[in-house]
């Protein structure tokens, strides 16, 4: 019987102190606003700062990032919309001193870290803009934060595609 | 007669001397000499109405030239960690010495990208396969590293990755775990845009290779496999490679 009251009074003490922190760390999330996420580089359109709504993204952008995925990877399909490179090349710094993504500042990592998930995408894919000697024709949808060297001048139809992503809103 | 022959020498010379002007104009570095006509909205998927090919011209290959193996490494960042053996090779050099007159000559060896490649029948995830327009590729998100395929390679074209990589290319993820091997420079094939290795070879005015679409009969390619005799390594395999030779 001392047994059992010991273990329930060591539940009951347990739970008076772990439950008053509870409220404290749910209060504290509303005054820090959860992880610290770093700003977009630019916004997708006047309306809309990313590629679908926030709270979309926010929720489901691993199922656009895995489509997007397949597609690219068996069908060739390289549209920019939802590629995991302009992710990395909009929302993480161009900057030699970027945090890389096993850094709490990196975009990724921030969320990732706060929701203790983790993902294995930069084992393989670049976890920051890299520029470097391939410069894809931009008609086909290129990197604009890719270009280095030499500026190429614009084609015809390019400040166009600039103006639908609100590259030129900047 | 000797002031004639004189006045012969120094046309000669002037010729000869405007004829190398001329090549070298023709051929000067970053301009590519056959442009690759296939325009595909970057929506669109690719289709099996392409089959991309290359065709090395090994008599044009110096021996010790290694200019498409560098281009590689750099595209691709393929970096070594001083293990001949097991680092990553997408591209690399062979020399092929004729025992009876000692003759050497040096071919570049990638992967052949054939019709009927053996490292996708092998492949148990389906992770090694065939895009329609004939490139032949590894996807990385579903290998497991068993490295079935580098075993099926007739060619010994694909590496494994042993090593954590840092500072990958966007457009070329490799990670450890994962077997790799060419892509045909598969991003800038989707972007109109000649492989890496094709272009550092044109731009050092060696033009050893060409790039293009087999199935268009008009293409540079098609029209210099038509023109020339040409061969494919282990012929006898009837894998029906997209890499042909020409001098071997």
């Amino acid at each position: 019987m001392l047994k059992y009251s010991l273990i329930t009074l060591i539940f009951s003490l347990l739970l008076g102190v772990y439950t008053p922190g509870m409220a404290a760390d749910a209060s504290s999330d509303e005054n820090t606003s959860g992880p610290f996420i770093p700003k977009a580089q630019r916004r997708y359109s006047d309306t809309q700062g990313c590629v679908e709504p926030t709270d979309e993204m926010r929720t489901n952008h691993m199922e656009y990032i895995l489509d997007q995925r397949d597609a690219t990877v068996h069908e060739g399909i390289r549209t920019k919309q939802y590629s995991l490179t302009e992710c990395i090349n909009c929302h993480v710094s161009a900057a030699p001193d970027a945090p890389h993504a096993d850094s709490e500042k990196h975009f990724c990592n921030s969320c990732h870290t706060y929701a203790g998930v983790t993902i294995d995408c930069f084992q393989c894919h670049a976890d920051r803009p890299v520029k470097s000697r391939f410069q894809p024709l931009s008609k086909n949808g290129g990197h604009p934060v890719n270009t280095a060297g030499a500026p190429v001048a614009l084609t015809a139809e390019q400040p166009q595609v600039l103006a639908n992503e609100g590259i030129g809103n900047e | 007669m000797s002031e004639e022959s004189n006045i012969d020498i120094y046309r000669r010379r002037f010729l000869s001397g405007t004829a190398t002007a001329a090549a070298g104009l023709a051929v000067s570095p970053g301009v590519l000499l056959t442009e690759v006509a296939h325009a595909k909205p970057a929506d669109e998927a690719v289709t099996s109405a392409v089959r991309w090919g290359m065709l090395i011209d090994t008599n044009k290959c110096n021996n010790g030239c290694n200019d498409c193996v560098t281009a590689c490494n750099e595209e691709h960042n393929l970096e070594g960690f001083g293990r001949p053996t097991t680092d990553a090779q997408w591209i690399r050099t062979v020399d092929l010495k004729d025992k009876q007159t000692g003759n050497v000559q040096t071919l570049p060896m990638l992967c052949q990208h054939c019709e009927h490649p053996p490292c996708v029948d092998v492949c148990p995830t389906g992770a090694s396969f065939k895009r329609d327009d004939g490139i032949v590729l590894v996807d990385k998100h579903i290998c497991i590293g068993c490295r079935y395929c580098m075993m099926a390679c007739p060619y010994k074209a694909r590496s494994f990755v042993h090593e954590t990589l840092h500072d990958q290319m966007p457009y070329s993820p490799r990670g450890k775990g994962t077997v790799e091997s060419c892509t045909f420079c598969v991003h800038r094939v989707d972007e109109d845009m000649q492989p890496a290795c094709v272009e550092a070879c044109s731009a050092n005015d060696h033009n050893a290779m060409t790039f293009g679409d087999m199935n268009d009969p008009d293409s540079s390619l098609s029209q210099q496999l038509k023109q020339y005799s040409s061969r494919q390594i282990r012929a006898d395999l009837e894998l029906n490679t997209g890499v042909r030779y020409r001098g071997i």
